[in-house]
């Protein structure tokens, strides 16, 4: 039996005091994809941001343990040296920097904190431009300020060049998905599935069960009110497709369906 | 070559603040005036440099006209600090020298090339920074000028402005004053008076300097003011690109640097002006620092010209400087692009004026403030458009960024339009920096100290990308150096 990647035990998350996740339990074994499914407002986001150490998502009760040792008092930074990595919903625009020296400087900490040289820049160069090319992006688009201008498809798909470049065990992929249309939407899925491997794992936050038909997940959780209501496997997420969410906000706990 | 003698260089960095790796004090004679300013002291001066008479009646013009302001200090800028007593300094301080003239390095106290040395300013023949000549100005007196040679053979003259004055009095007299009078401004007269040393350069028409000139300021001694006065023209259809670094030791007490630089563009000619400033900005308590009143102002004389300001401020207990441009000449261009940044209990109130009397002119104004700590940051500007600039065009944007909650940002734009035809834009912000932004470097790994760093180098990045390559890294450096510990 290996042990697990992350395991995230009665976890109570409130954002702004206002509690959101009420009790979550998740354990992610290397090799495995998680979907995380879920109505707006259910707490899906905040349980990848929470993973991450976003500020302002405050763990309250519970539990999140990475290779086995918590990481609720470690800085997001530090996270992220871990193994832990976040691909935004909203990818963030910095102005003045550059992608290319963002991510360099990125994957550098990320080496040094290995005990590793830094890279040179031309390998550097070479690697991200066939990276991007996977991911059909224009290799301009590397020298211009991280996110600022890009289309909201460009913003996802530079989310996916990072995740390849950095190369984490532990990705949290937060709604990646949403606002891409088809041929985007594959892109966005081969770039994960080139990254799925056993020794990785995948916590895919979704709204939509479209992006399954890409990324086959190993399990699905439906997370409503701030509790996983159901879990399953692939079927799962079909199920949901045809019938929606409210058979299962029936079964919720009542104080939890608001 | 020096003898290589054991380097009386102290440092005393730690003592004081370890945080300004500048802040060392150079144990060297000195030759000094008695405390304090009179006519006398004037005439000492000039007497001490063998200025010509026409020089020394400048001087006491100017001294007489100061002397009326009566100790009035100009008001306007949003800065605050005890008076000044302008009777308790030093208005002359020259490191005792074996020969009088400056000449080969050879006459050059090794203490003192030493002093530049940790400075980061080598002045051997042999280390030499390659592409850059350079001027050091060591308090009061011009120690050494490196590529002499090579730019004599471009017809370049570049030279401690008191040589200029000896050797090349008609360009003196026909330019020096032409465009900050003595009577401009308090400081602009102070330093009519007293000027120790500074900078001439003459560029002759139709020729691009072939390197960079710098002039490298440093104040050692203790209780002095200094008081340079840099004087550069580029003739018809002529180029330079010209640098000036400063730095201090670091004191309890505050000096007083009160400079004036005047920069004349001729027909077609263009000057680019790059500062990095650095003075010693007092310690976290706001004890000690240079006070920076400066008074820079460029004309664009002749048709076609362009003079160009790119400053970096980091350094000094107060900044009160306005590096302004004249368009004059029909077509001519003024840029500003400037970062200042001030932490702890800095004080910056720094802009440009921007003065439009030509047909066609064109200025560009980029102000990037940040400010940290208890540090309050002022930008004031001025655009003017004259009755008779036709289809003057101006471009201004100024960013605000604030680090932690005591610190303050003001934006203080003035705009006079007097030509219907002119086209002004004027876009300003105010932020901070944005935890989401944060977050998102910090969760790729970076550190938050780098991350915060990587934004603010991000904000004024367009200013940096107007510096010569050297200087760009080296103002980053600055930057991050300045901003250290405000992270947390």
């Amino acid at each position: 039996m290996v042990a697990p990647l992350l395991e995230v035990k009665d976890l109570h998350v409130s954002v702004a005091d206002t509690p959101i996740l009420k009790g979550v339990d998740v354990t992610i074994n290397p090799g495995e994809v998680h979907a995380v499914m879920g109505p707006n407002g259910s707490g899906k986001s905040t349980l990848a941001n929470v993973v991450a150490g976003r500020p302002g998502f405050v763990a309250t009760q519970g539990e999140i343990l990475y290779q086995g040792q918590s990481i609720l008092q470690m800085r997001p930074d530090e996270r992220a040296r871990a193994g832990i990595f976040l691909a935004l919903q909203y990818p963030v625009e910095l102005p003045g920097i550059r992608n290319r020296e963002f991510l360099r400087t990125a994957f550098d900490a990320l080496r040094e904190s290995r005990g590793e040289p830094k890279i040179a820049i031309r390998d550097f160069n070479k690697m991200l431009e066939a990276k991007a090319a996977e991911l059909d992006l224009d290799p301009d688009m590397m020298k211009r300020n991280v996110n600022e201008g890009f289309s909201g498809g460009e913003k996802k798909r530079n989310e996916i060049l990072q995740l390849s470049v950095l190369d984490p065990k532990m990705a949290l992929l937060d709604e990646t998905d949403s606002g891409l249309d088809i041929d985007a939407l594959k892109v966005v899925a081969d770039g994960v599935n080139r990254f799925r491997a056993p020794e990785k794992g995948i916590l895919l936050v979704t709204h939509y069960q479209r992006i399954l038909n890409y990324i086959t997940p190993d399990f699905v959780h439906v997370l409503i009110g701030g509790r996983i209501v159901r879990s399953g496997g692939r079927e799962l997420a079909l199920e949901l497709e045809s019938r929606g969410y409210e058979w299962l906000r029936e079964e919720a706990p009542a104080e939890a369906s608001a | 070559m020096v003898t290589q003698k054991e380097p009386k260089v102290i440092s005393r960095t730690s003592e004081v603040d370890a945080d300004y790796k500048w802040g060392f004090f150079t144990d060297i004679e000195m030759d000094m005036a008695p405390k304090g300013l009179n006519e006398n002291i004037v005439r000492l001066i000039s007497t001490k440099k063998n200025e010509p008479e026409w020089m020394t009646d400048l001087r006491l013009k100017a001294y007489r006209y100061w002397i009326r302001l009566n100790y009035e200090e100009p008001k306007w800028a949003k800065i605050s600090h005890p008076p000044i007593d302008f009777q308790d300094a030093y208005y002359y301080a020259a490191p005792k020298k074996k020969e009088d003239l400056p000449g080969s390095l050879e006459e050059v106290d090794p203490d003192l090339i030493e002093a530049f040395n940790k400075l980061g300013i080598p002045l051997e023949e042999q280390k030499k920074l390659t592409g850059v000549a350079v001027d050091a100005v060591f308090d009061s007196v011009s120690v050494a000028t490196t590529f002499q040679k090579q730019l004599e053979e471009a017809g370049v003259i570049f030279c401690p402005i008191s040589e200029a004055i000896e050797k090349h009095p008609d360009l003196v007299k026909k330019y020096m004053g032409s465009v900050v009078p003595y009577t401009d401004n308090f400081y602009a007269a102070l330093n009519s008076a007293v000027f120790s040393d500074g900078t001439f350069c003459y560029v002759p028409p139709g020729v691009k300097c072939p390197m960079e000139l710098m002039t490298y300021f440093r104040i050692n001694a203790e209780g002095t003011g200094q008081f340079e006065r840099t004087l550069i023209i580029a003739d018809n259809g002529s180029y330079v690109s010209y640098l000036e670094g400063c730095t201090a030791p670091m004191r309890k007490t505050n000096q007083l640097h009160a400079a004036v630089v005047e920069l004349i563009a001729e027909e077609g000619a263009e000057i680019k002006y790059s500062t990095l400033q650095n003075w010693y900005p007092g310690d976290k308590e706001g004890r000690g620092g240079v006070y920076n009143f400066v008074t820079k102002r460029g004309k664009c004389a002749g048709r076609d010209s362009k003079i160009s300001w790119t400053q970096v401020e980091t350094g000094s207990a107060i900044t009160w400087k306005y590096p302004s441009v004249i368009l004059q000449g029909d077509n001519s261009v003024g840029e500003f692009y400037s970062v200042a940044l001030v932490n702890n209990h800095q004080q910056a109130d720094t802009g440009t004026k921007m003065i439009h009397i030509g047909k066609n002119t064109k200025s560009t104004i980029v102000a990037k403030g940040i400010s940290a700590g208890k540090a309050q940051n002022t930008y004031r500007g001025l655009v003017r458009i004259q009755p008779g600039a036709e289809n003057a065009r101006n471009y201004t944007r100024c960013d605000s960024l604030l680090i932690g909650p005591n610190c303050g940002a003001h934006t203080v734009p003035y705009i006079e339009v007097k030509n219907p035809t002119a086209h002004l834009e004027h876009e300003a912000t105010t932020s901070r920096v944005s935890e989401d932004q944060l977050f998102y470097l910090m969760q790729r790994g970076i550190n938050e100290e780098d991350a915060q760093y990587m934004i603010i180098n991000g904000f004024c990045k367009n200013v940096f990308a107007e510096l010569p390559f050297e200087f760009a890294m080296e103002a980053s450096q600055l930057l991050k150096v300045s901003l250290e510990g405000t992270v947390g």
